[in-house]
């Protein structure tokens, strides 16, 4: 999917009915033009909140936000582009799973409430340098010095609760092969409440498929940016979520391997109210910084700079042709519950 | 030449892995139970009233072997995580004791302020080769498993793990880790000291070690806190092990909103040895003597000793990027998916 759809996708749902005007608003369409902030219960236009990139006006409250929202969000100047890899890799049912419902239900669902086909998007993206607006040479096109081109995950919650199974696994992986390949640095967007619990074991072994990718990158001396965002949990904090070079946080994200009830039962006592939260953990040294959503391109932008003049790893020249040599063809990796084991 | 061998200290062992002992039934066992001492009763009132019972008798106990026979070949995982959490099953420390009998120095504490009881680490010795040995430790009985944990690790013990892990590397000593905990601790410390970022950085590391990787799951091995001693070469599961993203009872609590429905998770999740298997993920199943390992320690503990050895000798020739690379190909191919029609 190119931007230009991101785009045209976001805009399509937001369309307001015309007809509208004249009469009552139902509850829905009032819900399409006003939003109430979860944290101080303002009521925000819908409208200002996109242009404040879903943080609260009110109480700089950040909603949490979906993969599309992030790409408009990061890609804003006009000559920013985005590649996408592996875009139509989805979920098998090596399990065939079945809770209260089965897995392959809970898939259509995920898919009509993110319009994605799994719980991450990754792609190669390059990157312009804001212009300063009081700066004199505002009017000249940036040049290829200002712009950065790196390899970039985002996750999803509204997929399955951004969980890790194979789908993810193996698209960061891809991702992060492609970033060894080229040179290319990495940024990885984590939204995920762990683990895939309906794809068993594999979900877990993703872990460790994706840290021994980013074991890789370490030794090629490649830089990773992890962005932890609202909320990142379990098996992606225990595996690339914290194998950042760089960890940032978004400001007010929850952070941490185990969920704060069950720690709650298991301790037999109350946790503090701001426990788990960015700013917690960069208390106890577990991030490098907590990051202001509207900061957040920037700061990318200037690590990615800084580390690429020190370490003078400039990323290749990569076409969209070549980028096809990462597009996972799934033949010897298919696993299907009929099918014989793939020998290791 | 001056040998260096210590057995376990006292306060980590209180039981040999020798010692019989009367064994526990388990709550699937309960029919056979119920036979056994219906037969019993039945002796022992013969005896009493100098009646010959001996048709009664035979009748029944040949009803009990068959209901042990059917019990054991209709074995669900629900039953297997019984006998995998059964309080007489053989534990990390019994077993090194069993595989390295004359060869235990443990290495205590993560250099930064903590030994983690939950992960012991130490050299061992198979076959005249130096191994290290790391495993997660259950205790037995309440006073041990308190002082264990229950083998639930906080960083630090993780810490401990590499830090032993490279001590292996630099040395060349090819390095075995046994798994038995129900995951990580979950507490207010672990997260403060970074529990995640703990498992992640033992994962990311492990998979750089240029020395042999064998992982044992010896019980049951569960979520993140299983991975971070567990990044292998080879992953060999016991029979009645059990390797899980989360624990039966965690899951059925989130998709059934009750862990009353542990069985049935533990069945949807495909957690058995024979499981892993299929999936790639394990490379070889230890068979257990009739009725699970607590029955005869000292046999598993045999098989299990083979079992490593092979394992050891078939790693032994790869040199240390050859090794990183099997590693790296063995995770790589993990997974399932699928190509869905463009929109």
């Amino acid at each position: 999917m190119s931007l230009r759809d991101w785009f045209a996708k976001k805009k399509q749902k937001a369309r307001l009915n015309a007809d509208g005007v004249n009469r009552k608003l139902t509850d829905d369409e009032l819900c399409s033009i006003w939003v109430q902030c979860y944290s101080c219960n303002a009521t925000l236009p819908r409208k200002a909140m996109e242009h404040n990139q879903q943080v609260c006006m009110e109480c700089e409250y950040h909603f949490r936000i979906g993969a599309s929202d992030r790409i408009q969000q990061l890609f804003c100047q006009e000559d920013d582009t985005f590649i996408e890899l592996n875009a139509n890799l989805g979920p098998a049912d090596p399990l065939t799973f079945t809770d209260t419902q089965p897995y392959r239900k809970r898939q259509v669902g995920a898919r009509s409430k993110s319009d994605l086909n799994e719980a991450v998007v990754t792609g190669i993206a390059k990157l312009h340098r804001m212009q300063e607006p009081n700066d004199d040479a505002a009017d000249t096109p940036p040049t290829i010095d200002e712009a950065e081109s790196f390899a970039l995950g985002i996750m999803d919650f509204d997929y399955l609760g951004g969980s890790m199974g194979s789908v993810v696994g193996e698209k960061l992986t891809c991702l992060a092969e492609c970033a060894l390949k080229y040179d290319l640095p990495l940024v990885i967007f984590s939204s995920s409440g762990g683990a895939r619990m309906q794809e068993g074991t594999l979900s877990l072994m993703q872990m460790v498929k994706t840290g021994t990718v980013l074991a890789r990158l370490h030794d090629a001396g490649l830089l990773y940016i992890s962005v932890l965002t609202e909320p990142t949990f379990g098996g992606v904090t225990a595996s690339f979520g914290t194998l950042g070079d760089v960890i940032l946080a978004e400001k007010g994200a929850r952070i941490g391997f185990a969920g704060r009830r069950v720690i709650e039962q298991t301790i037999r006592q109350k946790l503090p109210n701001d426990f788990q939260t960015a700013g917690y953990l960069m208390k106890y040294g577990q991030v490098d910084r907590v990051v202001h959503r509207h900061n957040l391109r920037h700061e990318l932008l200037e690590l990615i700079r800084l580390h690429r003049i020190s370490s003078g790893k400039t990323p290749k020249a990569v076409s969209q042709g070549q980028l096809l040599d990462f597009e996972v063809n799934p033949s010897p990796f298919l696993l299907t519950p009929d099918a014989e084991p793939v020998p290791v | 030449m001056v040998t260096l061998s210590t057995p376990p200290s006292k306060s980590d062992i209180t039981e040999p892995v020798e010692a019989s002992q009367e064994v526990t039934p388990l709550p699937f066992e309960q029919p056979l139970v119920n036979l056994q001492d219906k037969i019993d009763e039945l002796a022992s009132a013969g005896d009493d009233l100098s009646v010959d019972m001996n048709a009664e008798l035979t009748r029944l106990r040949k009803q009990a072997a068959d209901v042990k026979e059917k019990l054991y070949s209709d074995i669900t995982p629900a039953n297997r995580l019984q006998i995998a959490r059964h309080p007489q099953r053989p534990n990390f420390l019994e077993l090194v004791r069993a595989i390295s009998p004359n060869t235990w120095i443990e290495l205590h504490g993560d250099r930064g302020g903590s030994d983690d009881r939950a992960i012991i680490g130490g050299i061992g010795e198979i076959d005249g080769r130096p191994v290290m040995l790391v495993g997660t430790q259950k205790g037995r009985g309440m006073k041990e498993n308190l002082h264990h944990n229950f083998g639930m690790a906080n960083p630090e013990g993780y810490r401990k793990a590499l830090r032993l892990f490279q001590h292996a590397e630099k040395f060349n000593m090819p390095i075995i880790t046994m798994i038995d905990t129900p995951g990580a601790y979950p507490g207010m410390d672990g997260e403060e000291k970074g529990i995640g970022q703990a498992i992640a950085f033992n994962i990311r590391e492990m998979a750089r070690l240029k020395v042999p990787v064998i992982s044992v799951v010896l019980g049951e091995a569960s979520s993140g806190g299983a991975l971070g001693i567990g990044v292998a070469n080879k992953i060999y599961m016991l029979e009645h092990a059990l390797y899980t993203v989360i624990s039966p009872e965690g899951c059925a609590s989130i998709l059934w909103r009750s862990a009353e429905h542990a069985a049935r998770a533990a069945d949807a999740l495909k957690i058995t040895a024979d499981d892993l298997m299929a999936f790639g993920i394990a490379d070889g199943k230890i068979t257990e003597p009739f009725g699970g390992a607590h029955h005869q320690p000292k046999v598993l503990a045999n098989r299990l000793q083979i079992a490593l050895k092979e394992g050891l000798s078939d790693l032994a020739s790869a040199s240390g990027e050859e090794l990183v690379e099997q590693r790296y190909q063995k995770y790589r191919h993990i997974g399932a998916y699928e190509l869905v029609d463009a929109e």
